[in-house]
């Protein structure tokens, strides 16, 4: 790695624990920043243990997994079809993730809003995968021309079967009890709101799992941005490879958005924004990890207290409302930017 | 030359041969109107369903066929032609393949209307539901068409990613309201899955001046556009007012796409399918092709619905639903067609 690239890794690292910290002490009840930190080295009184460690730390860290996971997610994605618009949330791997998790909130809820146990510690993530999974087989299938994987089609036909997924998820949301679809909506909007340490565990695995397994692709991956010709005549075994690291992105967002919901753009804006600091020429992983961390840990702190803080009223919103009213923004001007292009 | 121009150019089957299809067309559109009389939970014959309209006595199955079939047969007829023309006349226009209510984000701009209408309580009645309808609609239209054409004009994939990206914004903006109020979420899960049941004919008769305007608008506009598809500077030379006529073409498309997405809410897909099967059996002349698309659009809305109806069982299966998952599909193979050249 160069030494550009560890020094912005670094700092985003650092950046998202701060920032971590903070969205630990702040809420109904403010605690003071030593407090948060004697409480997290051990220490702390009883109350103050209770508020950080089982009520907002599964949250925070839900919130960097998902960050990292979907990042990472993003920066392969981007990568491998050599397309800065291959994102997850574009090409349809959400949707379908999304259309898993929310047929098992609306069909194995109970109607109370709640649905617990087995059905949602292992049912959610699964379904979400296998959503997930499902959309990636259908729109790689679909965009292999003479033998190879398409990367215009990809993000086109990605769109077409997000549509399809989205309006499945219309309809389960109509069939359900009106508040397991309130749940799910919220949950659809990609939300952090009371999360356990059971929502986190899935992601975490994800992450510590598939991480490293990409970063072992990295000399792959600088071959590949090179293009298929190249990069084979370097030894490397593309179309394996290829749909390796596919596999590996899908699992990494399907999972993410069990763990929140499908939280919009930070797949598509952390590689690309960690890719023009680092003037990289492909979206480097570290990199894009720490960034997607540290986005949606900031994302989440503005989206739970800023309506309080503008003095609107007690409300929360979901993170994925705030990314998404950053992110649209930057994905109109990445849009722009590819038409000048042509 | 624009790939799309080229089909312009292409030759259009001779007269009687469009009469005859024109003809057929209009006979399906009646069979299948007939179909939706007849089909539901239960089945009537001929003979109780000319009781039910020639000589009504009460009976249930007058009751069924008066109250409930043909008043939702009736609207799907209604907005299936206003969405079908719609669409047609954004792809001409627009002279891009995939322009369509559903992928340009008018639809989503109309949901946030109307979630902003229900939620601040400008909105009782579906009337005044057009009016906020329409106004989101006409925004949403401008928006995305301007945002597209920044640098070399609209692209195929520039359109469909600019549309993609208005929506998601759009749509995190509609959640985050939705969220804040459970009886806003609770009428919006209806509207937005996109419906045509228990729409009756007051609803029909309410958004009929919308309807009719914006078909008399497109009939202007059709002879309009025959002219700008032989680009702007012949038509100009011709002596076609180039601003007149794309303004009338985005007041008919506003018009037509308000008036079905305040009655039914945001049906998706029915523009693209209209225009494309049209375009097939009629070739680019818009005089034909803008009055076909409106029959293709109304009868594939009532098969939508009752396609709906049958699978569902006890629970219907909404048109919108219906539509988004064989909407998809067609999606897909316009893509993968030349015609979208990437």
């Amino acid at each position: 790695m160069r030494s550009r690239t560890v020094v912005l890794s670094v700092l985003f690292a650092a950046l998202a624990i701060v920032i971590a910290l903070v969205s630990l002490s702040v809420g109904t009840t403010k605690l003071p920043l030593a407090d948060v930190v004697e409480v997290l080295l051990g220490g702390g009184r009883r109350g103050t243990r209770l508020i950080v460690l089982e009520l907002r730390l599964p949250r925070v860290a839900t919130g960097l997994l998902v960050g990292i996971a979907f990042a990472v997610s993003g920066a392969l994605l981007q990568t491998l079809s050599r397309n800065p618009l291959a994102s997850p949330d574009i090409v349809g791997v959400n949707s379908g993730a999304s259309a898993g998790a929310v047929a098992v909130i609306v069909l194995a809820g109970t109607g109370g809003g709640n649905i617990s146990g087995f059905a949602a510690k292992v049912g959610i993530p699964l379904a979400a995968l296998l959503g997930g999974l499902l959309a990636t087989l259908i729109v790689g299938a679909l965009s292999i021309q003479r033998g190879m994987v398409d990367a215009g089609r990809v993000v086109l036909i990605g769109v077409g079967i997000a549509a399809a997924a989205n309006s499945l998820v219309a309809w389960l949301l109509v069939i359900g009890d009106v508040n397991d679809a309130g749940r799910a909506a919220a949950w659809l909007a990609g939300s952090l709101n009371s999360r356990e340490w059971s929502d986190a565990l899935p992601v975490l695995g994800a992450v510590v799992l598939l991480l490293p397994v990409a970063m072992m692709f990295n000399r792959d991956l600088s071959a590949l941005v090179l293009g298929d010709d190249v990069a084979s005549s370097l030894g490397v075994r593309v179309a394996r490879i290829r749909l390796a690291l596919l596999v590996i992105a899908t699992v990494l967002a399907a999972m993410a958005t069990a763990g929140a919901g499908p939280i919009a753009f930070v797949a598509l804006v952390a590689p690309q924004v960690a890719q023009r600091l680092t003037r990289m020429e492909r979206p480097p992983l570290v990199t894009a990890a720490t960034l997607g961390a540290l986005f949606v840990v900031l994302a989440d702190l503005l989206a739970r207290n800023g309506l309080q803080w503008a003095q609107i009223g007690p409300y929360e919103l979901p993170v994925g409302v705030v990314t998404a009213a950053c992110g649209a923004p930057y994905l109109l001007h990445l849009i722009g930017r590819q038409q000048k292009g042509r | 030359m624009h790939p799309y121009a080229t089909t312009v150019r292409s030759v259009s089957p001779p007269p009687v041969r469009r009469t005859a299809a024109l003809v057929a067309l209009v006979v399906v559109l009646l069979l299948a109107f007939a179909a939706s009389l007849a089909l539901g939970s239960r089945w009537l014959g001929p003979g109780a369903l000319w009781h039910a309209l020639a000589a009504n006595t009460g009976s249930d199955a007058d009751v069924i066929v008066r109250n409930l079939r043909f008043p939702r047969t009736v609207v799907a007829v209604l907005i299936g032609l206003c969405l079908g023309i719609a669409g047609t006349l954004m792809q001409g226009h627009t002279r891009n393949a995939l322009a369509e209510p559903g992928i340009f984000g008018v639809s989503s701009g109309a949901a946030l209307a109307v979630v902003l209408g229900l939620q601040l309580g400008l909105v009782e009645s579906v009337s005044s539901t057009v009016w906020v309808a329409l106004l989101g609609a006409l925004i949403a239209t401008f928006g995305v068409q301007q945002l597209a054409s920044r640098g070399t004009g609209a692209t195929p994939v520039g359109l469909a990613l600019t549309g993609a990206a208005v929506a998601a914004m759009l749509g995190a903006l509609t959640s985050a309201i939705v969220l804040l109020d459970a009886d806003t979420l609770d009428s919006y899960r209806f509207w937005a899955v996109g419906s045509v049941a228990g729409r009756g004919l007051d609803v029909a008769g309410q958004v009929l001046p919308f309807v009719v305007v914006g078909l008399l608008l497109a009939v202007v506009n059709a002879r309009d556009l025959d002219m700008l598809a032989l680009g702007d500077d012949v038509a100009a030379g011709l002596g076609l007012s180039i601003r007149r006529a794309r303004l009338v073409g985005l007041g008919a498309i506003g018009l037509l796409t308000a008036a079905g997405v305040a009655a039914c809410g945001p049906i998706g897909f029915l523009g693209l399918l209209s225009g494309h099967v049209a375009r097939r059996i009629f070739g680019a002349r818009n005089t034909w092709l803008i009055p076909a698309a409106g029959v293709i659009g109304a009868t594939a809305l009532v098969l939508a619905d009752l396609v709906g109806r049958l699978v569902g069982g006890a629970g219907e299966v909404q048109a919108g639903v219906v539509l988004g998952i064989v909407g998809a599909p067609l999606f897909v193979l316009v893509v993968r067609r030349r015609a979208v050249a990437l």
